[in-house]
């Protein structure tokens, strides 16, 4: 916080550059959808500083791109219908592991937690061409189902470590209470640490919902590109590869695309999620 | 049979009583399950074949979905419930973790195996091929220039994410703005790389010299007077454009937890290395850099794994075209464009293999942790 007032406006400026820099590509791309398609192509999106009123100001990017040809509206619909289910599942699976892994005795206990520890970071391109023939074989590829499964698979790991750490920190105490009134493990489980634990929850809540809600490799492989099922950022990859140079699309689409991740990231979650990936 | 031995004894009825109620319990046990299972398979069927409005079918799948799972947990809780006391005690466990153990064993462990299996067979998985893949994946030119190019993610991509979140969470704590500053710089990391590579398109756009450049580099370049470049081609260069995607996305990650690392360095440590006369350079170097030197790895790591999967911005930007071929982009054409099952998998593992020192390092780290219980 010292330093002369030289060195002090230096560091502003500094920050201000970066803030910049990391703004300025979105920024223009947002003004960009809002203009009309013939001037978003004849001048620049910074042009609408100079002259505001002439910048041909519109939304119908948007009206355009919601329209059933794009199949950015399907695609919005397929992307909840894939999320929800994939966030919600790996939660209780894990939350429910993370439970028996902390409070329960068993015999293997330590050896399958060090395998989940393991398979943290095994990269899920590992995984694709066996669980795609399995789903081959069993008929689901294509389906919901395959999708939420794989999505409960590949982010599980993380979610049980990261569950298991907090978990296993409630005191004990509130534990021994309740199993001395009597309590089952599932009873304790659902009315005890389930609310208990909706600070981690919720975090894993929101990191599992942005890596799927964003996620193009699963989706590929499992679902297909075709534009029933299409997710939106498999949609919006097929616009690019089809109409590069639609920008009245592209620019709509792409926004689209972020308005859920871009709302449910309040100001300073971000920390939160950082102290929590921190462990 | 039992019944009928005892058939003169007294205590018949409260017998038959027990034998009718264990039976009418394990009969419960069999048939609540599967009534259960059957309910779910017939959702599931419903939900395959049906042809009613998407939004409806987008509900209810999202209902059976996340209720199937919450039932399942419920059932074979009453299931075990049902079971005699030193039985429950062993089997609950396992309803608790089971699910977990069985989805990531059929999801990554057994995958893992099969995939190294794959790698030694050929495209159709039907003939031993021995290591021909693994020489495929060593001498092809593209895939070695995808290995020179995860190198170059790698390396790049990780040093810049980590050095600039450094950077903004040392200078954001010295300025009025601090909260508004960081949220800017974290919001990237929100948005998909199919997403960010739009929002990038944009600002490499490239149009003919003499008409409007709408992209933001290349008008910058022509105020400089030079000659507006097709930036997505430039061979080699092309590469650091793409890692700037990933740089802008990454850096806010770096940062939250930098900067979450930096403020928990103790002021009296700061303030006694200053007494002793050592400048901010030298304080920095040997009191803040060791004090958050394990989140600094912790970062590292996690964005390194990233560079070595990335497949996202690639596929997006360029498809892999122009020299910017990475290892996933190759694995995922390899297997699911030209389905050779056998080369796919081989570039997987060596995806496994390139990540394997993070793996080796979490788990000793993991082991260094007290109270594991």
């Amino acid at each position: 916080m010292k330093g002369s007032l030289a060195s002090r406006l230096l560091i502003i400026l500094a920050v201000l550059i970066l803030v910049a820099i990391w703004t300025i590509p979105t920024l223009g791309l947002l003004i960009t959808s809002f203009r009309e398609r013939d001037v978003m192509t004849t001048s620049g999106w910074w042009s609408v500083f100079a002259d505001p009123a002439g910048a041909g100001w519109t939304t119908a990017n948007y009206a355009t791109v919601l329209n059933e040809q794009t199949g950015i509206a399907i695609a919005f619909i397929n992307s909840l219908t894939v999320t929800i289910p994939a966030v919600v599942i790996p939660i209780l699976v894990a939350a429910f592991a993370a439970y028996g892994f902390a409070w329960m005795r068993f015999s293997g206990r330590k050896v399958l937690f060090a395998i989940i520890i393991m398979l943290l970071v095994v990269p899920i391109q590992i995984a694709l061409i066996p669980v795609l023939k399995g789903y081959l074989a069993l008929d689901l590829n294509g389906t919901y189902l395959a999708m939420w499964l794989a999505h409960t698979g590949f982010g599980l790991a993380l979610a049980t470590y990261l569950l298991h750490n907090y978990i296993s920190e409630l005191p004990r105490d509130i534990l021994e209470s309740a199993f001395i009134d009597g309590a089952s493990h599932f009873t304790t489980f659902t009315r005890l640490i389930l609310p208990l634990s909706v600070p981690a929850l919720a975090s894993f809540a929101i990191f599992q919902f942005l890596w799927v809600w964003n996620d193009l490799l699963v989706a590929q492989t499992f679902l297909g590109t075709q534009k029933e099922v299409a997710v939106i950022t498999s949609a919006l990859l097929n616009l690019i590869g089809t109409r590069a140079e639609a920008w009245h699309l592209l620019t709509a689409g792409a926004f689209v695309s972020m308005v859920l991740p871009l709302a449910g990231r309040a100001p300073g979650s971000g920390e939160a999620e950082g102290r929590f990936i921190e462990g | 049979m039992v019944a009928n031995s005892d058939a003169r004894e007294p205590h018949r009825p409260a017998f038959v009583s027990l034998i009718v109620t264990s039976v009418a319990r394990t009969a419960a046990s069999v048939f609540v399950p599967l009534i259960a299972f059957a309910g779910l398979w017939q959702g599931f069927l419903f939900l395959r074949d049906t042809d009613a409005p998407r939004p409806i079918v987008a509900g209810i799948a999202i209902v059976w979905g996340v209720g199937g799972v919450a039932l399942l947990y419920v059932v074979a809780n009453w299931v075990v419930e049902r079971f005699p006391r030193q039985w429950r005690d062993r089997v609950l466990p396992f309803v608790f973790v089971g699910p977990a153990v069985v989805i990531l064993f059929a999801y990554l462990l057994i995958p893992t195996i099969l995939t190294l299996v794959l790698s030694f067979q050929d495209g159709a998985s039907k003939n031993f091929v021995g290591a021909e893949n693994y020489i495929f994946a060593v001498t092809n030119p593209s895939m070695i220039e995808a290995i020179r190019n995860n190198v170059l993610w790698l390396a790049v991509g990780t040093g810049g994410s980590v050095s600039l979140g450094l950077l903004m969470a040392i200078l954001a704590d010295r300025v009025p703005f601090e909260r508004l500053a960081k949220v800017l710089i974290f919001l990237p990391m929100a948005i998909s790389f199919v997403g960010a590579g739009v929002i990038w398109r944009f600002v490499y756009a490239y149009r003919p010299a003499g008409e409007e450049q709408i992209g933001l580099i290349n008008a910058i370049l022509g105020a400089l007077g030079i000659a507006p470049q097709g930036l997505l081609q430039l061979q080699f260069w092309n590469n650091f454009l793409l890692i700037a995607i990933l740089i802008w996305a990454q850096t806010g990650f770096a940062m939250v937890i930098l900067s979450a690392a930096l403020k928990g360095v103790p002021a009296e440590l700061l303030e006694a290395a200053r007494i002793d006369g050592a400048s901010e350079v030298k304080v920095f170097q040997k009191v803040v850099i060791p004090s958050i030197r394990g989140s600094i790895i912790t970062v590292s790591t996690t964005i390194a794994i990233l560079t070595l999967k990335i497949y996202d911005i690639v596929t997006t930007m360029t498809n892999g075209n122009f020299g910017t071929e990475v290892i996933a982009t190759l694995q995922f054409k390899q297997s699911f464009t030209f389905f050779d099952y056998g080369k796919g998998a081989a570039l997987a593992i060596i995806l496994l293999v390139a990540v394997m020192p993070v793996i080796w390092y979490n788990l000793r780290r993991f082991r260094g942790q007290e109270g594991f219980r």
